[in-house]
């Protein structure tokens, strides 16, 4: 018997038996698989925040890693507040909240970093980061940042490590007046203690990184400037 | 008729030169111009093209006789997003970084034109195996065309090919820059234009042949 694929009640059985079937099948897959990602989430966040500290962390090693270098701790003012809730996987809620967090590091060799987490936008959509300062409060040890849909090869160079990202590295955050003025302005034209070159063609993701550290940065100005 | 017969073959082959979806039937364009910037995305992408033509070819065609031709657009709609969908959960749970790599072409896979296209031209036609090799052959059409532009702009653009610095120092000391142009949308667009006409010239000589 041939089927009448032009019923209008087969139509509808159709439709309702597929929707219902894809439905189950999205929240099978999505339910089943939620623990795993969220723990893939929480280790690439702290993969990132190593990263500002210029430590290669794999999977197997990030959680050990990160127990023994970062801890986490809320900058109350300019104090600093031991944190003991669940790790936090994105800090823009915390910073529009006004919790502002701040790890504090303890290298191998014995010397304390301070890391702040930035957040911002960029051209096409959210931008963030992890900037790592050393125990002067103002020269930058590393820096890492990452975005969610700039376009590759251009707004996507700010996560690279080697080009971007390195010239932080004789970068100062505050400026003689203990203002927070590190940012990143067209490329060619940075000079001086608190300018970084942005990216050439990538003018509007550039300004979004600049624009995200003064205003995350700016969050931290009493802590910073408590030597 | 076997496996691997002339037409089936010819299902295969076809899409990478003379029927080629980017070059002679100009789909899937909007994502040629987006991914084309560095050549490892472009390579990620067009692979995961071919995965997800090839099996929402499949399935379709497996489906063929029952869908409803009034809402058969809807079904390969819903087929195709659920595929990704699917697919993008698996790779987060289990690749974290390729799916951070993909997490902007998921979304333009779902709307690559290319997929519709296969899907009410071909697929709702022909049986499984047939769609399958269909998918895969306009996935790889697809593919290489990304990766030729790919290739020109990442050279000309950076001075790069996979992120590796090729042009030598020596010739930037030498007052050599990189060509901006080539890393925005435009150049892509030229590229593709060059690959078009490269396409035709090479058909109509094809043609006076015969």
């Amino acid at each position: 018997m041939k089927l009448n694929t032009n019923n209008n009640v087969y139509i509808l059985v159709y439709a309702s038996v597929m929707v219902i079937i894809v439905a189950f099948l999205l929240a099978f897959v999505s339910s089943s698989l939620k623990e795993t990602q969220d723990n893939n989430v929480r280790k690439d966040v702290k993969k990132q925040i190593l990263s500002a500290l210029n430590i290669e962390a794999t999977d197997a090693t990030v959680d050990g890693i990160y127990e023994k270098v970062v801890k986490d701790n809320l900058a109350n003012g300019a104090e600093l507040t031991e944190y003991t809730e669940d790790f936090k996987t994105s800090y823009n809620g915390e910073i529009k909240a006004g919790k502002f967090h701040v790890f504090v590091a303890t290298l191998d060799n014995g010397e304390t970093k301070y890391v702040f987490p930035v957040y911002g936008a960029g051209l096409w959509g959210p931008i963030w980061g992890y900037v790592a300062v050393n125990d002067d409060k103002t020269s930058v040890y590393g820096v890492s940042f990452n975005h969610e849909s700039e376009t590759a090869g251009l707004g996507g160079e700010i996560t690279n490590k080697e080009k971007f990202q390195a010239q932080f590295k004789t970068k100062k955050v505050l400026d003689e007046n203990g203002e927070v003025k590190l940012t990143v302005i067209k490329n060619g034209t940075a000079n001086g203690d608190n300018e970084c070159d942005g990216v050439a063609g990538a003018t509007l993701t550039s300004k979004g990184v600049g624009e995200m550290l003064l205003k995350c940065l700016g969050n931290y100005k009493e802590f910073l400037n408590v030597k | 008729m076997g496996l691997f017969s002339k037409e089936n073959r010819e299902v295969l082959c076809n899409p990478l030169g003379s029927n080629n979806p980017v070059a002679v039937q100009v789909l899937g364009i909007c994502s040629a111009l987006a991914v084309t910037a560095q050549l490892e995305p472009a390579i990620v992408m067009g692979l995961s093209v071919t995965v997800i033509v090839a099996m929402a070819n499949v399935i379709i065609s497996l489906l063929r006789k029952t869908v409803p031709n009034r809402i058969r657009i809807i079904v390969q709609l819903v087929v195709v997003a659920a595929l990704v969908t699917i697919v993008s959960q698996i790779l987060k749970a289990f690749a974290y970084d390729v799916s951070v790599q993909l997490s902007v072409y998921i979304g333009l896979i779902i709307t690559n034109c290319i997929l519709m296209g296969r899907l009410e031209a071909f697929a709702m036609q022909n049986g499984p195996w047939e769609s399958f090799l269909d998918g895969i052959g306009n996935g790889l059409g697809y593919a290489w065309v990304l990766i030729v532009v790919a290739f020109f702009r990442e050279l000309f653009g950076s001075g790069t090919l996979f992120g590796m610095q090729v042009i030598p120092q020596g010739l930037y000391d030498a007052g050599y820059i990189n060509c901006g142009i080539m890393l925005t949308p435009v150049a892509a667009l030229v590229l593709v234009g060059c690959i078009i006409w490269f396409m035709n010239a090479r058909a109509e000589k094809a043609e006076k042949k015969k």
